[in-house]
């Protein structure tokens, strides 16, 4: 039985399982998202979305879906994987499961909790109506495939008027309690008018074992508000990587979302932002470095809908040995989206001649007043530059890893909180061999 | 000190140095003068060490050792700093980062602790009150977005951080205006000794009023055509090239 076949004969067992109400909105909502799957199953490199990432090696795995949990973690098997030098609410999920003894959740100003109890309980219903699965798009089989099997995941509701303390970490960890394992964590993150929140999201393996994890994330950012979202991908040679997050934005609100891939063997981002107002501006930073066989693949989309919106994109990649990257960002400035500012650019330097990068910026627009403007830029190191490093008794290979840093360094600058820059920089220096000896 | 011995070095195919002798003594200033495509800077770049370049015949020797088979970096260690005609711009390190890694990777390869923090800042003070640096310059990124002048003024500045036993100076001049031009001098000057030579590659003599030479020559078609003392400049500056060719 394949992978496909697999997932749909589980999923009646599974929503019986989950005690939902069969009457219910969700159920109809994972009904509809299972058939779907169904119907469309995998993408396979015949869609022009997936060309250059093939699904196909991943999912010959023999994947348990329902992994038995490990409740022998403890603080010290993941306190590394946290920022610890900030105060956070935590979420803390070990194969699927909330841990509720490791994390650190609140009802006081805000919701920072579980989507497992946001589906069931009534106090939650008109939100989850209103917005569960609003933006996570039809017809996309992988976020059918997670809408099918949600269970679990964060729920954060902020109401209006609110600047939450202090960020929410979500901890996604996978023990190795099976051999081959398959996530599929459901996020959804509400943001009233005026209000302000950081959030920050790791996907972890702990062990040597296989994982896959297939997650969703729908954020909806009212008018005026801002969010700050940040996505720590450095995990284990084995673990997987398919994340789909969909980002609503009501008038003159902030979104930006962060995505720092360090490590993994495939690691699929599918970003897609939709501004539902005017004055929006949205921010998509990303920086990408591999080595060895990995491969990242970021798939961006700024949908500009109104007049006098803004979307600043900046990703860069550093690839190494026989790695590969694909950056497709695609910007749409509809017919209304009058005095649209829409920026993008894509910096790459191959750094091993087995090394690949597919860029594909894809500029669509339909209104006449407006500015956009794209820059994709492949290259090598440069040749000036490290004789001039060196000239000034800096070796050769930390000329190189220096240089790669720097070039890496504007993407980190946009790190907000002070104490995840200084975590960040310090996983780039990792990443690249360097010992840097001072902070940046 | 430093010794060049029938230099032949050239780009791909093209010769463009042809055969250069020059023997500079500690305690000297020699300038290097010519028009342009003359081998000015080809010259400076193979003293430190680039690689773009091609040394097919003759030797350059340091204190009796080649330099040849040596990293640019090795070289630095020796004593060996070339201030860059256009030096480069390194966006995300910050000046201070930058010449602090510089002078511990050089004690590094002489056996020497990193300075210490202290001593360091110490150092740096006193060197970029030297060259009448603005602070703010060295807490940012290394040359991002400077002048002309600043570049310039920043390559003085890192060359009396690690004082080095020969200083070639490729086309400081250009690019700064005459009150830069006579801090940067200054700064050149106070650092000069009788253990340290430095060379001065100009095209005009103006720089030449201000770090007085013992030496002058002229370099023309890969080849030093005429040598002389200072006052070769003014000749120069008078006459222009034409009739040394």
């Amino acid at each position: 039985m394949d992978l496909k076949e697999k997932l749909v004969s589980s999923f009646l067992a599974f929503e019986n399982k989950g005690g939902l109400d069969l009457d219910s909105n969700v159920h109809d909502i994972r009904l509809k998202a299972i058939q779907n799957f169904e119907d469309e199953g995998f993408p396979s490199k015949k869609d022009e979305e997936w060309r250059y990432t093939n699904l196909k090696p991943l999912l010959k795995h023999d994947f348990s879906l329902f992994p038995i949990t490990n409740d022998a973690v403890g603080f010290k098997n993941i306190k590394d994987y946290l920022i610890n030098e900030i105060e956070s609410y935590t979420l803390i999920f070990i194969d699927g499961v909330f841990s509720s003894f490791l994390s650190d959740t609140t009802h006081d100003e805000c919701d920072v909790c579980v989507i497992s109890s946001a589906l069931t309980r009534p106090k939650y219903k008109m939100v989850i109506d209103n917005y569960f699965n609003t933006i996570a798009k039809e017809n996309n089989s992988l976020s059918d495939l997670n809408t099918a099997f949600t269970k679990e995941g964060a729920f954060i509701n902020i109401p209006k008027n609110t600047i939450v303390p202090k960020p929410i970490q979500i901890l996604n960890f996978s023990t190795g309690s099976e051999k081959e394992v398959m996530l599929q964590p459901r996020n959804l993150v509400v943001v009233g008018e005026n209000s302000h929140v950081q959030i920050i999201e790791r996907h972890q393996n702990l062990s040597k074992n296989t994982t896959l994890t297939n997650s969703v994330t729908e954020i909806f950012v009212h008018k005026r508000a801002i969010v700050d979202y940040y996505k720590i991908q450095n995990d284990t040679e084995n673990s997987s990587l398919i994340d789909s997050t969909f980002v609503s934005q009501k008038m003159q609100s902030v979104a930006s979302v962060h995505t720092y891939s360090f490590g993994g063997k495939m690691t699929r981002n599918n970003l897609e932002f939709y501004q539902e107002g005017e004055h929006i501006t949205s921010n998509l930073n990303g920086i990408s470095i591999l080595n060895n066989k990995q491969h990242v693949d970021n798939h961006t989309l700024v949908n500009h809908k109104f007049p006098n919106c803004e979307s600043h994109e900046l990703y860069k990649g550093i690839y190494a040995d026989k790695s590969t990257g694909v950056f497709n960002g695609k910007v749409i400035v509809q017919q209304a989206a009058q005095k649209t500012n829409a920026f993008q650019q894509n910096n790459n330097i191959l750094i091993d001649n087995g090394a690949t990068i597919n860029a594909k910026p894809q500029l669509e627009i339909f209104a006449d007043d407006v500015k956009c403007s794209h820059g994709c830029t492949i290259g090598q190191l440069d040749e000036d530059a490290l004789f001039y490093m060196q000239s000034r008794g800096i070796p050769k290979n930390e000329a190189i890893a220096l240089l790669l840093y720097a070039f890496g360094n504007d993407v980190v600058e946009k790190i907000k909180i002070p104490q995840l820059k200084s975590r960040i920089s310090k996983l780039i220096a990792e990443n690249l061999g360097v010992n840097l000896g001072f902070e940046l | 000190m430093l010794e060049i011995k029938n230099l032949h070095a050239g780009i791909d195919d093209k010769n463009i140095l042809n055969g250069i002798n020059l023997s500079i003594n500690a305690g000297e200033v020699h300038a290097i003068m010519g028009p342009n495509g003359s081998g000015k800077s080809t010259l400076s770049s193979v003293i430190a060490g680039n690689e773009t370049y091609e040394v097919t015949e003759g030797d350059v020797l340091l204190d009796n050792k080649s330099l040849l088979e040596l990293a640019p970096e090795e070289r630095a260690h020796k004593g060996i700093f070339l201030s860059f005609q256009y030096p480069v711009e390194i966006p995300g390190v910050t000046t201070t980062n930058f010449i602090k890694t510089a002078i511990n990777e050089k004690r590094k390869a002489n056996g020497l602790e990193d300075l210490p923090a202290k001593d360091m800042l110490k150092l740096i003070r006193e060197k970029s009150e030297l060259l009448e640096m603005d602070r703010k310059f060295l807490s940012r990124s290394l040359n991002e977005g400077f002048s002309g002048g600043e570049k310039k003024r920043n390559e003085i500045f890192q060359m009396a951080m690690l004082e080095p036993k020969l200083a070639i100076l490729d086309e400081t001049d250009s690019g700064l205006d005459i009150d830069a031009l006579k801090v940067v001098a200054n700064g050149v000057n106070k650092l000069r000794s009788k253990d340290n030579a430095v060379v001065v590659i100009t095209h005009y003599q103006r720089l030449l009023d201000y770090i007085v030479p013992d030496f002058v020559h002229v370099l023309h078609n890969g080849k030093i055509v005429k040598s002389g003392g200072k006052e070769l400049a003014l000749e120069l500056e008078k006459k222009g090239y034409d009739w040394l060719k």
